[in-house]
């Protein structure tokens, strides 16, 4: 009886300590908690609300119609909507654009900076400059150079006698986008000048003489050593656009806030003009989901290039 | 002795190429500041005028002076977009560092299981665009009766900082050895006083330079700002810019001036965190 008892403390004890063993969460998680919370909070659980809300008709100004369920209503008339297509394709372009240009412009300034013998940190404090902007006053600011009447860029080319006329940047339709995009380059390229060129500085130099040794020409060596070398470093640059490739909606904002009818709508900006001007939230929030998707795809498949470049060169690390 | 001088000739000419190129693209970076720095120095007259004046005739704080001696002659409340932006951006960045420090180091020092994917994980939350998220926080913070209040933006921003923090002090922790906190545990020290005495102070400069990276996003940050503000009492600087082209008639001195005020903190700042930024970015994510 007393065995039998004792036996049983002993079993209970031991299924205790397994099972406290079980309930301890580890260090990392711990450690990552407050973050899971606060993401969880602020992102995540809004997110899904509008997950569910953009299967309503829901409106601001009718908040009854909150608990409305219309399935798929909101995306199939998404789909059918030109203006949607037109804004997303814009979105894409201008991505693809400013992405591709940045890491040629990036490459060449770090480059060029590379090469430069004197006042380098003066040169790299410098090229820093345009990320200290926020991207509304880099709005703010290319519109007022694009401005077509007082604007330093109408104004030059007058001065210099290239054109009496004053050129409707902002205004027609095709120059407010390139206009747009100059400005989204310029905000941008800076990020990856400097990440290439800090991979160009780690970079070892025996791989390049042993290049030229072996009779390379200069786009051999560039091509097929240092490239290789500089890559992740771009990837690096790619990933961390690519985290804030919305803020584009800024810039657009300030500039020409999606006109001249239109014409410059992105993504972005016609996701507020749906939800805070039209009041129209199911159908925002519907689009939303198609902007949020964008961006995880670009960021998901830079992280995997990061990933792939980084295994690549792995054994010079 | 021929080929001698044209090969000379040859690098003297690519260096004068190089020199040209170099001083373009810091004419191209440079330039767009340098314009708004003069404009907000100008008459509002000779901004205007037509054919342009290229010299400045006359050089005036009278913009700086009109801005801060608060509303009226169409100002806008400087002072308080700046009470604001300054008091919810050191906020949240304190609190992003935070959290951001206990993140980080749990990156840098501990295997767990699917760390890469909570690690991407961690970073699409970043992905989603400010203003696709302020659509639902939008409609909660009005149930919840924050919006429109600093509590509510310092929430958003935290959220919106603490995935980079991370990915940037998990950066700086790879960078400290970890020997030397285990030398410290084997001299007796806890783990939590090893991490406090030993690898805190190795990794400060570079916490602190992410604390300056996720201050800077908050201090530009506008999508959610935008939406989640409404009166002078939560308006930051970004949004407040904003108040000058609502109007129709644009003062452009006085935006440029307000620009002005806008950049002074972030170029300071970036200005003293370069150097580590850029190595937290590339050590975190190259050396896996």
């Amino acid at each position: 009886m007393h065995t039998a008892f004792r036996r049983l403390a002993h079993a209970m004890q031991k299924r205790n300590r397994i099972l406290m063993k079980g309930f301890k969460p580890s260090a990392p998680f711990l450690l990552l908690l407050p973050a899971f919370i606060v993401l969880a909070a602020v992102v995540v659980v809004p997110l899904l609300l509008s997950l569910y809300s953009s299967f309503t008709p829901f409106r601001l100004t009718k908040p009854e119609t909150f608990f409305v369920f219309v399935g798929f209503r909101n995306y199939l008339s998404i789909l059918a909507n030109t203006d949607f297509w037109w804004a997303f394709g814009r979105t894409v372009l201008l991505l693809t654009i400013a992405l591709n240009l940045e890491m040629l412009l990036g490459l060449g300034l770090a480059m060029l900076v590379e090469k430069a013998t004197r006042g380098q940190r003066i040169l790299r404090t410098l090229m820093m400059f345009p990320m200290m902007f926020s991207p509304i006053l880099v709005g703010f600011q290319f519109k007022f150079m694009f401005n077509d009447n007082i604007g330093l860029v109408n104004n030059a080319l007058q001065s210099l006698g290239i054109t009496q006329d004053a050129i409707p940047w902002l205004i027609e339709g095709h120059l407010a986008f390139i206009a747009i995009s100059i400005a989204e380059i310029w905000s941008s390229t800076a990020i990856f000048a400097i990440l290439i060129l800090t991979g160009l500085l780690a970079m070892p130099k025996e791989p390049i003489e042993a290049a030229r040794v072996d009779g390379c020409t200069p786009w051999q060596t560039f091509r097929y050593v240092t490239w290789p070398f500089v890559m992740p470093f771009a990837y690096i640059a790619m990933t961390i656009r690519s985290l804030d490739v919305a803020r584009a909606y800024d810039i657009v904002k300030i500039m020409t806030d999606g006109g001249p009818a239109g014409r410059t709508e992105l993504l972005w900006t016609l996701v507020a003009r749906t939800a805070y001007s039209d009041g129209r939230m199911g159908m925002a929030n519907a689009m939303a989901y198609f902007s949020i998707l964008l961006s995880i795809a670009f960021t998901v498949y830079f992280f995997n290039k990061l990933a792939a470049a980084r295994t690549q060169i792995g054994a010079e690390w | 002795m021929d080929e001698n001088s044209s090969a000379r000739l040859k690098r003297r000419l690519l260096g004068v190429v190089h020199r040209i190129g170099l001083f373009l693209a810091m004419l191209t970076i440079c330039l767009p500041g340098l314009w708004i720095v003069l404009s907000s120095l100008r008459p509002t007259v000779e901004i205007m005028a037509k054919p342009p004046v290229w010299i400045p005739q006359e050089i005036s704080f009278d913009a700086y002076i009109a801005m801060f001696s608060g509303i009226g002659k169409g100002g806008i409340p400087v002072i308080e977009y700046f009470r604001n932006s300054l008091i919810i951006s050191v906020t949240s960045t304190i609190i992003a560092v935070a959290i951001g420090m206990a993140g980080g180091y749990a990156f840098a020092r501990y295997r767990f299981r699917g760390k890469s994917s909570v690690f991407l994980g961690l970073m699409l939350t970043r992905t989603v665009p400010g203003i696709a998220l302020s659509l639902p926080l939008f409609f909660l913070y009005v149930r919840l009766g924050i919006i429109d209040t600093h509590f509510g933006l310092i929430l958003a921003y935290v959220a919106l900082n603490v995935p980079f923090t991370i990915w940037l002090i998990d950066g700086f922790f790879r960078q400290v050895p970890k020997d030397l906190a285990e030398a410290a545990q084997i001299d007796g020290c806890t783990r939590w006083q090893a991490f406090w005495q030993v690898e805190f102070p190795l990794a400060g400069p570079g916490i602190a330079s992410a604390a300056i990276f996720a201050f800077l996003t908050c201090w530009n940050e506008f999508a959610l700002a935008s939406q989640l503000t409404r009166s002078v009492s939560a308006k930051t600087l970004p949004v407040g810019l904003l108040d000058y082209t609502a109007e129709f008639t644009i003062d452009w001195r006085g935006m440029c001036a307000l620009a002005v005020v806008m950049i002074i903190p972030a170029l300071t700042l970036t200005y003293i965190v370069q150097k580590h930024l850029v190595g937290g970015l590339t050590s975190g994510a190259v050396k896996g």
